[in-house]
Formats: C-alpha cells, sequence, structure tokens
C-alpha cells in the first residue's frame, strides 16, 4: 500500500506499507482481508463498494416494486393495506433513485474517471471513501424507519403539506428527510472531487476535448449534483425543522405557502433526472462506437448537447407543477423551456444513430442494452415532450401516464444503459467477462418485460387511472380493450418477467465468478484509455502514465491509417502496448494511505440524526465522534511520509522520493 | 489536504487541488444560502402572531457587529498576506483576530437571539420568525466553523504539524471566510436594512 517502490529491472511493483505511528491511531496498513476494503482510500475498491451496495438496494427496491405490482394485480388487491402501500411507493421511488442509480452511477465515475483520464487516484481519496461510507449509513438509516415504526408514506418528491407531523405522524419521514441529508453530503463531497480530479488530474496532452465521452458526461453529472444537492439540503433542513422543532414553513395556518416545497424540490428534482440519466448517455457514447468499430460521429456536438442539457436542466422545474396554478406565464415560459430542452437530447440520439450507420457492428450483450437504451429513452422521451404541453399536461398529471414516461425515461434510459456498462467493464473490473449467452437472455427479458410492465400504463393513465391508487373495484376496472384490470394484470406479468430477468445477471455474476477462463487484455477492440492497462488494473492503475495525443488515445496507438488506402491497419497489439509500458514502468509510485478516519467520520453523522429523532443525547455523542474523527482527518497526511516506511532488505532498495510529502 | 503533486500528478488547471475543491464546494453554498434567503424573502412578511420585523430589529447594533465581521476579512488577507512571506508569528496572531472578531460577531447574534426571543419572537411563532432564525442561524453556524477550523489553524501551526503547504492552507480556509462575510452583506442588506 501507499508507496510502490520497482527498480527498472524488477517488473512486480513491491509494496511497502508504513512502519511507524502516525496521529492518534496506527494507520491500517493491512493489504488484504476486509481492512483492506474497510479503510481502502483506492478508487477502484470503492467504485467497487458502491456497485455493489447499488445492486443490493436495486434488489430490495425491485422487491417493493413487485410488491406493488402484485398488489394492484387484481382488483381488490389484499397483498398490501393502504398505510403500508403509500409506504410501499415512496421508498421504492426513494431507493431506486437515491441508492441505486446515483450510487451506480458515483460506483461506474469513480471506478473510470480516474483510468479514462490517465491517473492514479482521484483528487481527494479520503473523501472519496467518506462518500461512499455516508452514502451506505444513509440508505441504510432511510431503511430503518421499517422496524422503528413504519417508513416515509408522503411519495418520493414528499409534498407539504402532506408531509407535516399532522398527516404522517410516524418517524418514517424524518428518517427519511435525514437519511437524504447524508446521501447528500455523499453526493455533495463526490461531485467536489471528481471535478477536481477531471480539471486538475487529467494526463498530460489529455485537453478537455480529448477527453473520453464517458468521463465528459460523468463531470456534467457532477455539475449538476454540486449545484442541485445543497437546494434538497435546503427543502430537507425546512421538513426537518418543521416536524422536529416546530418551525412552521409549510403550515397553511400561519400563513405558508406549500409551493414552496414544491420549487425547492424540484429546482434540485429536474437536474436530478439529468443526474440520473447522462451517466447511462455517457456509457452508451462509449460502447456504441467500440461495437461499431467507428468512432463516436460528432464528438463535439454530444459533448456540447450534454453540457446543453447541464444548463437548460435548471430551467424547466415547473413542468413539473403546471396542475398546481402557476399562472399563464409561467406555464408558457416552462412549457418553452421543456420543448427546447428535447433538441440537446435528439441530437445525442442522432449522433448514436449516425455512429452506428455504416458501421460493421458487433450484437454484443453490451451492445444490445445500448441500442435498447436508444429505443426505450426515445419513447419515453416523446411521451416526455407530450407533457411539455400545458393542456395536455393537466390531464395527464397524478395519473399512470407520468409513471409510464418516467419509467421507460429511468429504466429505458437509466438503467438499460447501467446494464450496457456493467457488460463492457466487466473483463475491466473483474478480468473475466459475463456469459454473453445469458447475457442475451437477460436483455431480452428484461427489454420484454419492461414493455410489458409499462407500456400498459400509458393505456391505463389516458383512461384516467390515479398514481398512488391502492386498490381497485371490480366494478371500476371497465370492459374491452380499456379494462383496467387487463391491463393492470399484464403490467404485474410484466414486472415478473422483468424481474427474472434481473434474476438471471445475478446468476450471470455467479456463473462468470466460477469460470475460471480469464478475459483477454482488450476483449473488445476498445477505444479509450482504461483499457490500456491490466484486466482488473494494478493498485497504480498505469506502469507509466501516457501521454494523450488523440481523442480515442488507445486506438490510435493500435491503428494507424494507410495513406495508400485511407484504411486502419493495425500497428501494435493490446498486449504489445502493455508490455512496452512495463518495460518503462515508473520506478517511484506513492499512491495515498489507507485511513481510519472516514468511516469513523461518516459513522457519526447517522448517530447525530437518530438522536435529533429520539435523543438529543445521543446527538451529542455522534457530534463528538464527528469532531474527533475531524481532528484526526486533519492532522494526517494523506500520503504517509517517506520515513514511516521500510525498505524491504532482501530486494534491491531504492531511494524513495518524497513526491506528495508535505 | 492533499498535494498538488500527490501521487505523481501536475495540475491541469494551474490551481492547486485544495483551492479548487474549495472554490467548488462555495459555488454549492452559493445554492445554499440562495435556497434559505428565497425563503426568508418569502416569508419575511407573514407575521400571524408576535412581533413584525420593523418591530425588533436594532439596525444600530447590528451595523456595528457586521462591521466587526467585515473588518476580519482584512485581518483574515493579512493573515494569508503573512503566510505567503512564510512569517509565521505574524500568521498566528492575524488568524487570531481573525477569530476574534468572528467570534465577536457570534456573540453578538447569541445576543440579539435572546433579545428577540425575550421580545416575543419564537422559532415557532411565525412564518418570519422561522425563516429568519433558520438563515441568520445557518450563517452563525458557518461563521463558527470558520472560527473552528482558524483556532485549530494555530494550534496546529504552533506544533508546525500542517499537513500540506502552510500558505495554501491558510489560504484555503480564508476563501471560505471571506465567502461567509460577503454572505452577510447580502443577508444584511436583504433581512434589515430593506424594509418590509
Amino acid at each position: 500500500m501507499a508507496i510502490i517502490e520497482r527498480e527498472i529491472e524488477v517488473m512486480a511493483p513491491m509494496v511497502a506499507t508504513p512502519t511507524s505511528t502516525y496521529g492518534v491511531l496506527k494507520r491500517p496498513v493491512a493489504a488484504t482481508g476486509w481492512r483492506a476494503w474497510v479503510f481502502t482510500v483506492d478508487h477502484k475498491k470503492l467504485g467497487l463498494m458502491y456497485g455493489v451496495t447499488a445492486m443490493f438496494f436495486f434488489i430490495v427496491g425491485g422487491v417493493e416494486a413487485l410488491l406493488i405490482r402484485l398488489q394492484l394485480a387484481a382488483p381488490n388487491g389484499k397483498v398490501l393495506n393502504a398505510d403500508l402501500y403509500n409506504q410501499m411507493f415512496t421508498m421504492h421511488a426513494t431507493t431506486m433513485v437515491f441508492l441505486f442509480v446515483m450510487p451506480m452511477a458515483a460506483g461506474f465515475a469513480n471506478y473510470f474517471i480516474p483510468l479514462q483520464i490517465g491517473a492514479r487516484d482521484v483528487a481527494f481519496p479520503r473523501m472519496n471513501a467518506l462518500g461512499f461510507w455516508l452514502l451506505l449509513f444513509g440508505g441504510i438509516f432511510i431503511n430503518l424507519s421499517w422496524f422503528l415504526g413504519g417508513a416515509a408514506d408522503g411519495g418520493w418528491f414528499m409534498y407539504a403539506p402532506n408531509s407535516g407531523p399532522v398527516f404522517s405522524p410516524t418517524h418514517g419521514i424524518d428518517f427519511w428527510a435525514f437519511g437524504l441529508q447524508i446521501a447528500g453530503i455523499a453526493s455533495l463531497t463526490g461531485a467536489i472531487n471528481l471535478i477536481v480530479t477531471v480539471l486538475n488530474m487529467r494526463a498530460p496532452g489529455m485537453t478537455l476535448m480529448k477527453m473520453p465521452i464517458f468521463t465528459w458526461m460523468m463531470t456534467v453529472v457532477q455539475f449538476l449534483l454540486l449545484f442541485a444537492v445543497p437546494v434538497i439540503t435546503v427543502a430537507l433542513f425546512l421538513l426537518s425543522f418543521q416536524r422536529n422543532f416546530g418551525a412552521r414553513f409549510f403550515d397553511v395556518a400561519a400563513g405558508a405557502d406549500p409551493l414552496l416545497w414544491q420549487h425547492l424540490f424540484w429546482i434540485f428534482g429536474h437536474p436530478e433526472v439529468y443526474i440520473l440519466v447522462l451517466p447511462s448517455f455517457g456509457i452508451v457514447s462509449e460502447v456504441l462506437p467500440v461495437f461499431s468499430r467507428k468512432p463516436l460521429f460528432g464528438y463535439p456536438f454530444v459533448v456540447f448537447s450534454g453540457a446543453a442539457i447541464g444548463f437548460v436542466g435548471w430551467g424547466v422545474w415547473a413542468h413539473h407543477m403546471f396542475a398546481s396554478g402557476l399562472g399563464p406565464v409561467s406555464v408558457a415560459v416552462f412549457s418553452l423551456t421543456t420543448m427546447a430542452i428535447a433538441v440537446p437530447t435528439g441530437v445525442k440520439i442522432i449522433n448514436w444513430i449516425l455512429t452506428m450507420w455504416g458501421g460493421k457492428l458487433v450484437f454484443s450483450t453490451a451492445m444490445k442494452f445500448s441500442i435498447g437504451l436508444i429505443v426505450l429513452f426515445t419513447v419515453g422521451g416523446l411521451s416526455g415532450v407530450t407533457h411539455s404541453v400545458a393542456p395536455s399536461d393537466t390531464q395527464q398529471t397524478d395519473t399512470y401516464y407520468i409513471v409510464a414516461h418516467f419509467h421507460y425515461v429511468l429504466f429505458g434510459g437509466g438503467v438499460l444503459g447501467i446494464f450496457s456498462g456493467l457488460y463492457y467493464w466487466w473483463p475491466k473490473m473483474f478480468g473475466k467477462m459475463l456469459n454473453e449467452r445469458l447475457g442475451n437472455w437477460n436483455f431480452w427479458l428484461m427489454v420484454i418485460g419492461m414493455n410489458l410492465t409499462f407500456g400498459p400504463m400509458h393505456i391505463l393513465g389516458l383512461q384516467g387511472q390515479p398514481r398512488r391508487m391502492y386498490q381497485f373495484t371490480e366494478a371500476r376496472s371497465g370492459e374491452g380493450l380499456f379494462n383496467f384490470a387487463f391491463w393492470n394484470l399484464v403490467a404485474s406479468i410484466g414486472s415478473f418477467v422483468l424481474a427474472v430477468g434481473i434474476l438471471l445477471f445475478l446468476i450471470n455474476v455467479v456463473i462468470t465468478a466460477r469460470n475460471p477462463t480469464k478475459s483477454p487484455l482488450d476483449p473488445w477492440n476498445a477505444r479509450s484509455l482504461e483499457w490500456m492497462t491490466s484486466n482488473p488494473p494494478k493498485e497504480h492503475n498505469f506502469d507509466v502514465i501516457p501521454t494523450v495525443h488523440h481523442l480515442d488515445e488507445f486506438f490510435h496507438r493500435k491503428y494507424e491509417e494507410d495513406p495508400a488506402t485511407h484504411t486502419m491497419r493495425q500497428i501494435a497489439t493490446a498486449e504489445e502496448i502493455m508490455a512496452e509500458q512495463e518495460r518503462n514502468a515508473d520506478a517511484h509510485i506513492h499512491m495515498p494511505s489507507p485511513s481510519y478516519w472516514p468511516i469513523v467520520l461518516a459513522f457519526g453523522l447517522p448517530v447525530i440524526t437518530f438522536g435529533m429523532i429520539f435523543s438529543h443525547l445521543i446527538a451529542v455523542f455522534g457530534a463528538v465522534i464527528v469532531f474527533f474523527a475531524a481532528f484526526g482527518w486533519a492532522l494526517e497526511p494523506s500520503t504517509a511520509p517517506a520515513s514511516d516506511f521500510e525498505t524491504n532488505n532482501s530486494a534491491p532498495s531504492t531511494a524513495l522520493d518524497t513526491v506528495g510529502k508535505s | 489536504m492533499t498535494d498538488t503533486t500527490a501521487h505523481g500528478h501536475t495540475s491541469s488547471a494551474g490551481i492547486s487541488n485544495v483551492k479548487l475543491g474549495m472554490w467548488a464546494f462555495l459555488g454549492s453554498e452559493c445554492l445554499l444560502f440562495g435556497g434559505l434567503i428565497s425563503t426568508y424573502m418569502l416569508y419575511r412578511g407573514r407575521v400571524t402572531g408576535g412581533p413584525r420585523p420593523s418591530q425588533i430589529f436594532d439596525i444600530p447594533f447590528t451595523s456595528v457587529s457586521s462591521f466587526v465581521l467585515l473588518m476580519s476579512s482584512l485581518t483574515m488577507v493579512l493573515a494569508v498576506s503573512a503566510a505567503h512571506k512564510g512569517e509565521d508569528r505574524k500568521t498566528n496572531l492575524w488568524l487570531t483576530v481573525t477569530a476574534l472578531l468572528g467570534a465577536t460577531f457570534v456573540g453578538g447574534q447569541v445576543y440579539e437571539f435572546t433579545a428577540f426571543y425575550n421580545e416575543g419572537l419564537g422559532f415557532s411563532t411565525s412564518l418570519f420568525g422561522s425563516s429568519f432564525y433558520t438563515l441568520t442561524g445557518f450563517h452563525g453556524v458557518h461563521v463558527t466553523v470558520g472560527i473552528i477550523m482558524l483556532m485549530s489553524l494555530v494550534g496546529i501551526f504552533k506544533r508546525s504539524e500542517v499537513p500540506g503547504k502552510k500558505a495554501e492552507v491558510v489560504e484555503m480556509i480564508g476563501l471560505y471566510w471571506h465567502f461567509v462575510d460577503i454572505v452577510w452583506i447580502i443577508i444584511f442588506t436583504l433581512v434589515y436594512l430593506i424594509p418590509v
């Protein structure tokens, strides 16, 4: 850990560990076992930890969804009572948005941004670890409410005054609000960290317009997070102060305006939907060129349309509030901006299609998921455009048509992109390839299942089935093509098909883990820097930091244009490039050292919020933990000083240089 | 407090990681205070019971404490300048003065809150009360965190255990301090000076 020395002749880097005590606690040094994970600051390990956590919550949120669909499968559903049903849909949305898609995107960003920009880690490795632990503890904290009196029951947007203590007397919303604050700090630290990493730590020669497109899209996402998270922070504070300390913010009797909550929530909430979907746009923009054997069509357009979505995304929030009586001017303005934001999104779709146009398409599972995203996201995008027409939206508000729309956008867009990324980068992360035959089944069951589930919801919504309806009677289910009961049953069956598809992914993971076959170094003939190192990458990522000359640097190291025929011919294999790197490996590589403080500090926060709900004495105890950890952190250098290390006597010793020592 | 050159990297943007990180954080803070200020501006005239703003604000008193806070920005600049010249004693002196000025401001705020409370404006009294205490309270917490950072820095300096370049750390905390001061100028103008 921490310092890697190597002699020029020695191929395997030697890992030295700190020997002296530093600060209050001895620094963690374990390179294997659970300590190597719990105290790690390595961006790759943290990326995987984000991924595993996200997958866990995906299953939790998925089970909640299945319970909802079971309840609605037939008239007079008896699976859940009304109260439990409210908790179920609230927690389903909260879990999927904040604890699955966002952490999964954070995991990909953590793992691949440093690799794609040719860096050895992120700018603030300990802050990175803090972000992960805050997310995990925040997620656990929200879900604790199931066992302590009932979960939040106000919908994921938690509209006031319905979220006040009068209408929701359990502690569910308190857990929800505090838990999201904790997860919000995780997003904020992550955003600051990745923004600094991308702006400051790119490999020599990598200008912004030579940056891989996934890194670009994730950078836009980090800026959205940076500015959107504080707005929800304010809203959640107002809500918590009202529920726990008697503030009047949403108390209509005191003259409060409940629209304040809606504005604050959606000023966060609309950038949030781009936070959820742009990571997948980035993944798809990496996968399509690789499997079309062509460069990304119109790279600058994809970059700038992503940035444009990032900007315009701030000016459309009130289209969530057309039915709230904003007045004709506001409605007209937000209608127009909403129509306008379809343009950069459309630009992206055109670019993806033209990337495939005339390419030698390889239909791997990753590619199928990407094509699936283009098709299904477009369906969701089109129903989104229908919402921008305010009179039509007034009709659709709070019906299943909206539910259909955002599931096509977030599942068809967000989740399919995530699965595309999982299949594409699995060999990079684990050195083994996921089974393609199972992947095929995984893909088709998910796509068929999702269309069966969410497609009928368009019909249900236009027929007037309200959102959040927990039961319907036989008398109201109607007849013929527009039969409520029939389409609800179809949707419920679809949800189980979808669940089987996702189960196949988990089975695929297990089968792949047991399969001893290693993946080739460059299984997909890929284009970007993350493939220019071993599978999985070494702790220090690159033996030598590459100097970048092209967009798609790795591709240009493998291929060269033949001036006579204007075709590309191969000049090097991935193995040759790898071997050359190993020959020229850097002698001294200082890696950031593991630390106890991130997990300790992160643990303090849920203790504080737990105390806010139940006993202020516990909150004081939590504050002491946070205070102590903050000081331990500040006094500990992020890279242990060279004097902390003993060189291994049996190996030829090199003089340790003190890069990074302060 | 990673050094720019940690794990073998130079800075592409020409500014150190910690400073860039602090700028990003302050950008985020703008939206935090933006939300709080908007809430106050929406609710400042909504008084269903208890005193109205004009009945309790003591403008001369708050002007003096605002002046004290603004002066602390000056002493912060002197601390940064001394740190860049490597004058440890002077740096410590100016950091301590800055913290004391900040503490004077927070003390004034505590006095003001107590006085308002005694005049009948509680946290739950009215929308004005809730949003006033929330906004100014959040600002007060920011100043307090700044004071803790300044005093810790002085303490750490004495034991010369600052991880990272000293001047860099002083400058980073300076950025935070100036930001909190600027926010107060906005709050003071909008909350105290502009009549409802």
